[in-house]
């Protein structure tokens, strides 16, 4: 908003812009995802269920765009600013590579990384007759096999796969409301990801036990090709601002023993005109006054 | 026969117990790794391969037993977790998440600060600071507060201002309305021109400018077209020493350094030049008058400090001296120059004096 050349003329334009330029705290990463030139019914069926399970962080294009990620990212790149999404979902069909989906994320509106999967079996969410979760519920992500440590490209999907699916960052969560639960394996060289339902059961302490029920789209995915971004555009990347570390609190000290001590400062006080507690008994009655002073005269009297 | 009977009681209690807490507890060879702001966890513990193999239903079954252990590790944790019951005692249950350890990349870069405009470090230079205006204003004639500006307005809406004074000096023809009207209109195009000035300014701060272009590209400042000037100048085949000069540039072509780098004459050159620069520089450390112009080393001093002073405390103190401090005595402009003229003269003087 400060480097805008055209100051925007009303306030919600300015409330728009603001929303779009860089902050301390970022927005939470919305996601855009994109038919391809040549995209089928799976591929198509596979966007539109990604899209329920992030809506409201997403948007779903409706018509086909011919374009060629691997090749060209300016068009990505452009849709990106367009519609201020980092996260990408890119369906295309082809006999070459079958029902692929290419996943990505853009940093400052430039792609960052890019991986092309490949899906061997879907199943969708009307496929399986089960009750869902409402919209918006945020997931428990959770990832198995030793694969996702081994290789960089491993290493890389699940950082892309967490950003894409985590979701508002909150400061606390209701523990009922922990409904679903994202689950990715990898092993023999694909990904098995799966969606649950969780119920929680009684158990017979406070920690309930969990039952899962499948519910949402359940994919199988084969790493395809991969488009990372060098080390230090990652690095860059990954840098938060200094502003962000907790600012430390002045005024307040612990000791040994775990009390918190904290220090007032005050200004200076006229002591003669402190409110202190009224003390009955020394008030001066009006016999002992009138005796102080005519005992205090004739000393002076004397005196002079 | 009752101390069996006890025993027997107390050891089904202790299956109940283990029960209960068998419902609940994985047995996993690795810990799995938690990151609990982001409800993330990892298992690093290899799967089954073999049995996951084969596809159907028994695979399905496999991975839902698997994602069934590891949630319910992760929601043991989260259940750890410090809770409170948010809004009164009926309420849900709400944990309190701790900060996301995992390090993901941020969407944009993060926010630069942006250089001060002209007016900022002018202010900050003198130690003006902002004041805070009042949103309302007394209308005397209203007999009301009114806005500052906008609508409804506390000095009358000033399209419908029927009467304009010419003032003293002005042409008694000229047409007050339409001067008012056109100051007004300057006086918004010099803002925005100032307002694109200075973004100019942070934008060329912020990113690295690459070389000015040689040809003119009609905008551009005073600075750069003396660099470009200087550039094209020393462009010819004899690197501009044969250039035709203006009628007050110096003989010599400016050096490319700009004068940075320290140039020092040969040990036994010109005898001359050594002995007249000599005894010039006796001659000055002998005279009464000083060669240093001391209100205008005083004046810049002063300066300097005040910007130092009004850097230290900034917010804290507001610098006192304001106008009146600096009004000292005004250096004499030709000061610097009166200098320089008279030096040539003495060295032309002490050139003929050795030499005749």
């Amino acid at each position: 908003l400060i480097y805008c050349y055209r100051k925007p003329k009303t306030k919600r334009a300015k409330r728009f812009l603001e929303k779009r330029e860089p902050k301390l705290n970022e927005n939470t990463k919305n996601a855009m995802l994109i038919k391809g030139g040549n995209a089928n019914l799976t591929v198509t069926e596979v966007l539109k269920d990604i899209y329920a399970v992030k809506k409201p962080f997403a948007v779903l294009y409706k018509r086909k765009n011919v374009t060629r990620p691997f090749e060209d990212q300016t068009s990505l790149e452009f849709f990106s600013k367009k519609s201020d999404c980092s996260l990408f979902l890119f369906g295309s069909h082809s006999k070459k590579r079958p029902n692929n989906l290419i996943i990505g994320r853009m940093f400052d509106y430039h792609v960052l990384d890019m991986i092309e999967l490949g899906v061997e079996k879907f199943v969708s969410l009307k496929d399986i007759k089960n009750s869902k979760c409402p919209e918006g519920t945020k997931p428990m992500l959770i990832f198995a096999g030793d694969m996702f440590d081994v290789s960089e490209e491993y290493r890389r999907l699940k950082s892309l796969l967490i950003d894409f699916f985590r979701g508002p960052t909150v400061p606390s969560i209701r523990l009922a409301g922990l409904e679903y639960v994202l689950h990715f394996t990898a092993v023999d060289g694909k990904i098995y990801m799966r969606s649950y339902k969780v119920l929680l059961k009684k158990s017979g302490c406070k920690i309930p036990r969990i039952e899962l029920e499948e519910m949402g789209p359940s994919l199988d995915l084969v790493l395809r090709r991969t488009h990372l971004a060098s080390d230090d555009l990652y690095k860059l990347s990954l840098k938060q601002p200094k502003g962000l570390k907790p600012k430390k609190k002045k005024n307040i000290s612990h000791d040994v023993f775990g009390t918190t001590y904290g220090r007032l400062h005050m200004q200076k006080q006229d002591l003669s005109k402190l409110q202190t507690r009224k003390m009955k008994g020394l008030k001066k009655r009006p016999a002992e006054k009138s005796a102080e002073d005519g005992g205090a005269t004739p000393k002076k009297s004397k005196s002079a | 026969m009752a101390a069996v009977r006890v025993e027997a009681v107390l050891a089904a209690a202790e299956e109940q117990e283990a029960e209960k807490w068998r419902s609940i507890t994985v047995e996993k060879e690795l810990e799995l790794e938690y990151d609990l702001g982001n409800l993330l966890a990892v298992d690093r513990n290899p799967p089954p391969a073999a049995a996951l193999r084969g596809a159907g239903p028994r695979r399905e079954a496999l991975l839902q037993a698997l994602a069934r252990d590891n949630t319910q590790l992760l929601v043991s944790r989260l259940w750890e977790l410090p809770a409170e019951r948010a809004g009164g005692a009926g309420g849900p249950l709400v944990a309190q998440l701790p900060e996301p350890t995992f390090r993901l990349p941020r969407e944009k870069p993060p926010p630069k600060p942006r250089p001060p405009t002209r007016w900022e470090q002018f202010a900050r230079l003198k130690g003006i600071r902002r004041k805070k205006k009042t949103s309302l204003v007394w209308d005397e004639q209203a007999k009301e507060w009114r806005r500052r500006w906008g609508y409804r307005r506390a000095g009358g809406d000033p399209s419908r201002a029927w009467l304009a004074e010419v003032p003293a000096g002005a042409d008694p023809e000229e047409d007050q309305f339409a001067r008012l009207r056109r100051e007004k209109r300057e006086r918004v195009a010099r803002n925005e021109l100032n307002r694109l000035r200075n973004l100019a300014r942070a934008h060329r701060a912020g990113s690295a400018v690459p070389a000015a272009p040689l040809h003119p590209t009609g905008h551009q400042d005073r600075d750069e077209l003396r660099r470009v000037a200087n550039v094209a100048r020393v462009s010819t085949a004899s690197l501009g020493r044969f250039q035709p000069r203006l009628p007050k540039e110096p003989a010599e072509p400016p050096s490319r350094s700009g004068g940075k780098k320290r140039r020092f004459e040969p040990l036994l050159g010109n005898l001359a030049a050594e002995r007249s620069r000599q005894l010039e520089l006796l001659r000055d450390m002998g005279k009464k008058k000083p060669v240093l112009d001391i209100t205008r080393a005083v004046n810049k001093q002063l300066r300097q400090e005040e910007a130092e002073a009004a850097a230290a405390n900034k917010g804290k103190k507001q610098s006192k001296r304001g106008k009146r401090g600096r009004r000292q005595q005004r250096p004499g402009r030709s000061g610097k120059k009166s200098a320089a003229r008279r030096q040539p003269q003495q060295q032309k003087a002490a050139g003929g004096g050795t030499g005749g």
